[in-house]
């Protein structure tokens, strides 16, 4: 069934809404794509094309919502174009972020310094989990969604995205733990050699 | 990294939220208005003529549609931009409201004047 064209006055709310769901969210969109695209070109891209789309569907979305937040089907917008970035372009998730030398002004502090190469170790590795399980951390922990907005987002049960979540977690922790020893080991070699 | 919560963390300091830089939210204004360029051309091509042809109207259909879409968006982007003047101008809730609605309008006018210009 198709539904009715909105009114002059409803379209004024929706636009409104929109204009408060796009400030609310602009960040979590940017930092979402960020981390998945891995340098900031493709990320603005990809940011300006979610919020684009939203915009289009924006109408349905909150008739469908019953009144549930709409993060999680922003942020699956930008997983679904995320998704088409890498098939259109034949493009892998880039290894390194693109200032993966120079972190997010979050990290300027001095204890977050000292932290340096451990956080730079797990944004590696973050790259090197499976696209699910990348995308579930990169959920949770920069964007800070609970289970059930992942599991919206990610169009699982909640059951599903608690377990994807955990193995997640220890997948990462076991790839810092091997890139730390393989770090260890060059290191050593290396003082051995001299 | 000793304990699962020491790791998590990290892993929160290390994805870290990013914010976006300043130039994007013109970028989007910028791209709507790229939509409705786009719109107005579809309907500057389409010649009366070619509705004879079912197979032609789904075109002009979309122009209009993505058109009035990024028309109302930019309207409200450009009238948001504006906010901290209307505080700052208006005396109490009331009146800030109706300049909202007068800068709405007005904004609104604008586009629809720039579509009738290209128009011809």
């Amino acid at each position: 069934m198709v539904a009715p064209e909105p009114t002059p006055a409803r379209k004024r709310e929706l636009d409104e809404q929109f204009t408060a769901l796009y400030k609310a969210h602009l960040r979590d969109v940017f930092s979402y794509a960020y981390y998945r695209v891995g340098n900031h070109h493709d990320a603005e891209d990809l940011t300006e094309q979610t919020f684009l789309q939203a915009y289009r569907h924006f109408e349905r979305a909150q008739r469908e919502s019953n009144g549930r937040p709409l993060r999680p089907w922003l942020i699956r917008i930008a997983h679904n174009l995320a998704a088409n970035y890498y098939r259109d372009r034949s493009r892998r998730p880039q290894t390194a972020l693109d200032d993966a030398g120079v972190l997010p002004e979050q990290h300027t502090t001095e204890t977050l310094v000292e932290h340096r190469d451990d956080l730079k170790r797990i944004l590696e590795c973050v790259q090197d989990l499976p696209d699910d399980r990348r995308e579930a951390l990169i959920m949770r922990f920069a964007l800070g969604m609970d289970n059930r907005e992942i599991a919206r987002a990610l169009g699982r049960t909640d059951g599903a995205t608690k377990v994807l979540l955990h193995r997640a977690i220890r997948q990462l922790e076991e790839l810092v733990k091997k890139s730390e020893g393989a770090g260890g080991a060059r290191g050593e070699a290396a003082a051995a050699r001299s | 990294m000793s304990s699962t919560a020491d790791f998590e963390s990290l892993l929160r300091q290390a994805l870290a939220p990013i914010d976006p830089p300043e130039e994007l939210e013109a970028r989007v204004e910028t791209h709507l208005v790229s939509i409705l360029e786009v719109a107005t051309e579809e309907l500057e091509a389409w010649e009366l003529s070619s509705m004879k042809d079912p197979r032609n109207w789904i075109r002009p259909v979309v122009a209009v549609g993505a058109g009035t879409a990024a028309g109302v968006g930019l309207a409200v982007v450009r009238t948001q931009r504006k906010r901290h003047k209307r505080r700052a101008a208006a005396s109490h809730p009331l009146d800030l409201a109706e300049r909202t609605l007068r800068d709405l309008a007005h904004e609104a006018g604008k586009l629809i004047d720039e579509a009738g210009r290209r128009l011809g």
